[in-house]
């Protein structure tokens, strides 16, 4: 049999992004429930804000992104959760699987998921809020793409780490949530301003708060997260 | 196996390590002192013995007496508290990265994904270890999976994954297979195959380290014996 | 230049405080705790009676003696807590770990000081408690965030786990502080001036510097017996087992 020259780091990635992808797609029930989810709790907010239309949509923007980030917790718990069910993580860590590739890929697969979400519940939300995307669909998929990618970085590395720990579920989000604040408010304001027209030019400045939080906590990541699984 | 034991035995005949060999490449494990703490509790204690390459150790106890602790050590996944863990020469922490690729572990968890099919998870394996896709057929047949190579993990019964997590080991050829309760769960004609697959991998030069309950059929599968209660080595 | 100096003298002078409580016996915390006390005393008659009343907030401004200080030692907590899981992830050691776990638990203490004069000076101030001012909101933000980092090292039993997550998390909350700042401040800006020595009057030095030195004893206090407590703590946690097994229990 032939010794096997094991893959790059892209390779891996590439290799690990596609069982992430297909155990999704195996599961394709949870993430249905997810969709729900977020659809629920965007029908709360609607309620607690009242039937003042004009409040509804000023909120749009935030609204979509809470809807997001609330479901985000339970998909970034349930992509950990699938690697501990039988230890599969430590299987690959013995494979060995670059711990680098591991954390790309799995915050990928998480952030094309949220992104999926995102484009599912944003039909329905312009329908409730009574919203339009005034600034056409390639800005707000712009912000789309990296909102998601602002939580899904940070949240994976968060993840990994309370899902090794007790009481993950409520670790997670107390982590998560204030570390994210920026990126909320970046991503809330930027889509709001798809929604409402941007006279003051400002969309671009919340773009840049966005990209720059995606490039400092992906790199971090990919810094850090091979001290998280190996420690 | 030697019980590290130069120098005095204190009370009731238990081993004290006291000098022990330099690292040496021939021996596949070197455990020197070797300690590992889970809260308030010891799972191993002051644990040292080496294993020459190429032989096979059974490693026997009671539930709870660290014996998938110490084949997790060994297998790099976890770091001892103190003490220092060698293997093939290397220091298995600092190391670990170098080492991966020579040891396979059998874990009484499978490491296999529910929802993807037997075949799917030993591609993905094959993959990560830059192996071609092909062998996963051959190695499937042999593990008795043919059938039901494209059926998802989640259908299989316990005896079922174990011989797909063997069919992983296999793929991987290690220089050190960490077995854990190999036999459980296993029927009649499981247990022979699983003999045979043992046996190959000591004829085939590789270390085995073998943690059962079924001491009878350890003791005709290895050479060398450590007993361990409550975290430490005891003569059985 | 003197500004560069005087940093540079401040942080030996800390840093060696510091080490010599944790170092020495007990009864030098004990002297230090005193010490903090006289200086608290004196400070608050200096900041209560002695400084004069602000020209335009009046008596209400004089919280600023206290406010200022407890800001300042949370800055300072969180400071060290980011050089301590830097150097910890660089070269684990048991003492940086126990270090960020006391910066960090002393940092949201003083914080919350902070955070709790602040927004009672802010209410006769702009006629709120809570007025989204950038500086408390992002304060606000940062406490909850070490609140999680202190929850997470209770979560975990294993003491080198605990180590190695906790300062990716002091690294990754510290490198959120100037992320947040920003965004808070483009979300909703109220301006603030900035409260130094050096735009007040020479009574109101006296009594700043006076309470800024009682924290700052304070604050030495704090973190060299919450240092000692981890330490004992990691040491029981990482002494090796008896050579032989205790006694069937």
């Amino acid at each position: 049999m032939s010794a096997g020259r094991p893959p790059s780091l892209l390779g891996a990635t590439w290799v690990l992004v596609r069982k992430d992808l297909l155990l999704e797609w195996r599961t394709r029930a949870r993430a249905n429930a997810l969709v729900f989810f977020a659809l629920a709790t965007l029908l709360l907010f609607s309620f607690a804000l009242g039937p003042d239309t004009t409040i509804l949509r000023r909120a749009a923007g935030g609204t979509l992104w809470l809807a997001i980030l609330l479901a985000s917790v339970l998909a970034l718990g349930e992509s950990f959760r699938v690697e501990q069910e039988n230890a599969a993580l430590d299987g690959l860590r013995l494979a060995p699987a670059d711990a680098r590739a591991l954390f790309l890929a799995k915050s990928l697969a998480n952030a094309l998921l949220l992104m999926l979400l995102g484009a599912v519940i944003l039909p329905v939300l312009a329908a409730l809020a009574g919203v339009t995307l005034v600034q056409g669909p390639g800005p707000m998929a712009v912000v789309l793409v990296l909102g998601a990618l602002a939580i899904a970085g940070p949240g994976t590395l968060y993840a990994a780490i309370s899902s090794q720990a007790r009481a993950r579920d409520v670790l997670l989000p107390l982590l998560l949530f204030p570390l994210l604040i920026p990126a909320l408010v970046a991503a809330a304001k930027a889509t709001s301003l798809v929604f409402e027209g941007d006279p003051m030019l400002q969309f671009q400045s919340w773009l840049g708060l966005l990209a720059g939080f995606d490039l400092v906590y992906w790199s971090l990541g990919f810094v850090l997260f091979p001290r998280v699984l190996e420690d | 196996m030697n019980l590290a034991q130069e120098g005095e035995t204190r009370q009731e005949g238990l081993p004290v390590a006291r000098a022990l060999p330099l690292s040496n490449v021939s021996n596949a494990l070197e455990c020197i002192d070797v300690s590992k703490r889970y809260g308030q509790r010891w799972a191993l204690a002051r644990l040292s013995f080496v294993l020459p390459a190429g032989a096979s150790l059974l490693l026997t106890g009671h539930n709870g007496s660290g014996k998938t602790t110490l084949l997790r050590l060994l297998a790099t996944l976890l770091r001892p508290t103190t003490g220092q863990l060698v293997l093939f020469g290397q220091n298995g922490v600092a190391q670990r990265a170098t080492l991966r690729p020579r040891i396979a572990l059998l874990g009484h968890t499978s490491f296999l994904y529910e929802d993807l099919t037997a075949r799917e998870n030993c591609v993905l394996l094959a993959r990560l270890l830059g192996r071609p896709a092909s062998e996963v057929d051959g190695l499937l047949d042999r593990a008795g999976l043919a059938q039901r190579a494209d059926q998802t993990v989640r259908t299989f019964s316990a005896g079922m994954k174990k011989r797909l997590a063997i069919a992983g080991l296999l793929l991987k050829q290690p220089s050190l297979a960490l077995l854990d309760e190999p036999f459980a769960a296993l029927d009649p004609a499981g247990i022979a195959e699983m003999e045979q697959h043992i046996r190959s991998l000591s004829r085939a030069g590789t270390t085995v380290v073998l943690a059962t309950h079924q001491v009878e059929h350890g003791q005709t599968l290895c050479t060398e014996r450590l007993h361990l209660s409550a975290g430490r080595a005891t003569q059985a | 230049m003197t500004h560069a100096l005087f940093t540079v003298v401040g942080v030996a002078v800390v840093g060696g405080g510091l080490y010599a409580l944790v170092r020495g016996p007990a009864s030098w915390r004990a002297g230090v705790a005193v010490l903090a006390l006289v200086l608290l005393v004196s400070g608050a008659w200096y900041g209560l009676v002695q400084a004069p009343p602000d020209r335009e907030m009046g008596n209400v401004q004089r919280i600023m003696y206290v406010h200022v200080p407890a800001q300042w030692m949370a800055l300072m907590a969180v400071t060290l807590n980011f050089l301590c899981s830097v150097a910890y992830l660089f070269r684990p050691s048991w003492p940086k770990d126990a270090l960020a776990e006391a910066s960090a638990e002393v940092g949201l203490f003083f914080g919350a000081v902070g955070l709790v004069l602040g927004s009672i000076w802010g209410k006769p101030t702009w006629g709120v408690y809570w007025s989204w001012d950038p500086r408390l909101t992002s304060e606000a933000i940062l406490l909850v965030a070490y609140a999680g980092y202190l929850a997470l090292r209770r979560f975990i039993d294993d003491a080198e786990r605990r180590a190695v997550w906790s300062a990716v998390v002091g690294i990754i909350i510290a490198v959120d502080i100037p992320i947040i700042w920003f965004s808070v401040r483009w979300w909703r800006s109220l301006h603030q001036m900035q409260s130094s020595p050096s735009t007040v009057d020479p009574d109101m030095v006296r009594a700043l510097r006076w309470n800024a030195f009682a924290f700052l004893a304070l604050w030495l206090v704090f973190l060299s017996t919450r240092y000692l407590i981890a330490r004992a703590r990691t040491e029981r946690e990482m002494a090796p087992p008896p050579m032989v097994a205790e006694a069937a229990t």
